[in-house]
């Protein structure tokens, strides 16, 4: 396994933040997940530098920044997909619920913490059997008919689905394939539902229909999205971290971020000045 | 000459040539079936698939214990070349590390290019001296070797080609490595793989090399595994190269009984690969 090394005692971090509006508010709530101090190698490459943020519960949290700045890599590592990749190396914490999740099943644990990529990756299943997929690889107990019907809804795809859920997922557009996937991953109901750049293969319709899904989303699980795209952080979270180089320069909620950043480096890069 | 009538004139004897060789690529296939249906053809009948071979002399008699025979044989030899071509080729593609690969994929492509005869001793030396006789397990253990590679190379590449993205989404719902490969990259790759297999079979199906000291032959019935047997190859051998008319004849409705066996073969296996869902090529 990775060489990670662990602080015995679990902490609870804050999310860090230079702004202190942002750290308030976001301290006042139920964390979901709490990152303390990564450091993230591919070899000998550090990608991520001492990493610390709060990710709260029942809310949007969007991670920003320009190409190789680290979001995908850090989202990643929140369900262990980084352990997929060889030579990938993680030092620090991260919980889920007070609990380290390095010290879990990596299947029990990307369970309760489901994923969207970038590109729809429907299986070559049909519709019905996407969705159920996780159901039945976890031996789940629940009627998987009824469990596939609501995780559809909850995506906003079941009226265009429902009269051929035994069709082949291909035969769906970008838009409804990656709903679809979103659907797949809520089937198993998981606390957390992370986003890489869901949208970015797909048209402005299909990307306004996944940002109104996501905002309603907030109910049932914790949602962190990272996007390249600044507008769609705005208009869907609630907390926003800007990373840069790998490291997290500012952390706070949205709107005082995009409205009043304290570092002068989120600032050039939410007016456009790079990225 | 203006270049571009020299251009031209390049360009359209180029074109020529590409369009003829084709043309022979593919008019070799249809001769080589017209032949075997022009000289076959007529001595197809009925008692063919169900008689043994009369003495020589005597007209008519089949080939009925060559037919049976060679099922046997490839029975024997895909239950031992596609498991282990199988495995061995989820094992390149999804686990193995570049150095163990490259390995195991130089010895399968070498082994793919061992003469068949050579796979013959070779299983003369295994099977055939320990058991003390030639039988239908020692043939189909060297048609099953020579299957090995061919099956393993081929799945190996359809197993790569099933997109990354899939192995990602399956982990990401909790599959574990077997789960995913069982569920997903599999029923991915499924039709690639039975394509890979029925590759595999067609080519051993018509080796006779190999055969001839492990399975050798027999103008009988071979009951059990542990005979001689008869088998169409070593058949269409021996008859053809016999000084009787009427073998000759026999050897060519050989000829084409096993060609169409291939065929039969392919066609059904075509129609099983017709349902289901494919990756769309991105």
């Amino acid at each position: 396994m990775h060489a990670s090394v662990r602080p015995a005692v679990s902490l609870n971090i804050t999310p860090t933040s230079t702004a202190s509006t942002g750290r308030e508010a976001a301290a006042a709530l139920p964390m979901r997940m709490n990152v303390s101090k990564v450091n993230f190698f591919y070899s000998a490459k550090q990608v991520l530098f001492d990493i610390s943020l709060g990710i709260a519960a029942s809310k949007v949290t969007a991670l920003i920044g320009p190409s190789g700045c680290g979001k995908s890599t850090l989202l990643r590592t929140f369900n262990r997909m980084h352990e997929t990749v060889r030579n990938a190396r993680l030092e620090g914490e991260i919980l889920l619920d007070g609990q380290s999740i390095f010290g879990q099943d990596v299947t029990q644990l990307r369970r309760r913490v489901g994923m969207v990529f970038q590109r729809p990756n429907p299986f070559p299943k049909s519709i019905f059997d996407n969705v159920a997929y996780g159901l039945r690889i976890n031996g789940s107990k629940l009627p998987i008919a009824e469990a596939v019907e609501k995780s559809l809804r909850h995506s906003a795809l079941w009226d265009e689905v429902k009269d051929h859920l035994h069709k082949s997922a291909y035969e769906l557009s970008g838009g409804q394939q990656q709903r679809l996937c979103i659907a797949r991953a809520l089937a198993v109901e998981p606390e957390v539902l992370l986003l890489d750049e869901p949208c970015s293969a797909l048209d402005p319709i299909s990307t306004a229909k996944i940002e109104e899904l996501l905002v309603q989303l907030k109910d049932l699980c914790t949602i962190i999205i990272v996007t390249h795209n600044m507008q769609q952080a705005a208009r869907v979270s609630d907390f926003t971290a800007f990373l840069l180089i790998g490291q997290l320069i500012e952390f706070s909620t949205t709107p005082h971020l995009f409205t009043t950043p304290s570092d002068p480096r989120t600032e050039a890069y939410i007016t456009g000045r790079f990225g | 000459m203006t270049p571009l009538r020299w251009r031209k004139l390049v360009s359209g004897f180029m074109l020529t040539m590409t369009g003829v060789c084709a043309l022979v690529a593919v008019s070799v296939l249809f001769f080589i079936l017209g032949y075997l249906v022009y000289h076959g053809g007529k001595f197809i009948s009925w008692s063919f698939f169900t008689q043994l071979p009369k003495p020589v002399g005597e007209p008519g008699g089949g080939m009925s214990n060559a037919i049976v025979g060679s099922a046997k044989l490839l029975f024997i030899a895909s239950l031992i070349g596609v498991p282990v071509g199988f495995f061995g080729a989820i094992y390149l593609a999804e686990f193995s590390g570049s150095k163990s690969a490259f390995v195991v994929r130089y010895a399968a492509d070498l082994l793919n290019g061992v003469p068949s005869i050579v796979i013959g001793i070779f299983a003369y030396a295994l099977v055939v001296l320990p058991f003390k006789h030639f039988s239908t397990l020692a043939g189909g253990f060297a048609l099953g070797i020579m299957m090995v590679p061919i099956t393993l190379r081929s799945t190996e590449e359809f197993l790569l080609a099933v997109p990354n993205s899939l192995r990602e989404g399956a982990m990401a719902l909790g599959a574990s490595k077997w789960k995913t490969i069982a569920t997903v990259i599999v029923p991915a790759a499924y039709r690639g793989i039975l394509t890979a297999v029925l590759l595999a079979f067609a080519r051993v199906a018509g080796e006779t090399a190999p055969l001839l000291f492990t399975a050798l032959g027999n103008r009988y019935w071979s009951p059990g595994w542990n005979q001689p047997t008869a088998s169409l190859p070593v058949a269409i051998f021996t008859y053809a190269t016999g000084p009787y008319e009427d073998w000759h004849r026999q050897a060519w409705a050989a000829g084409l009984v096993l060609l169409g066996l291939i065929l039969v073969i392919n066609i059904v296996a075509r129609a099983v690969l017709a349902r289901g869902i494919a990756v769309p090529r991105s």
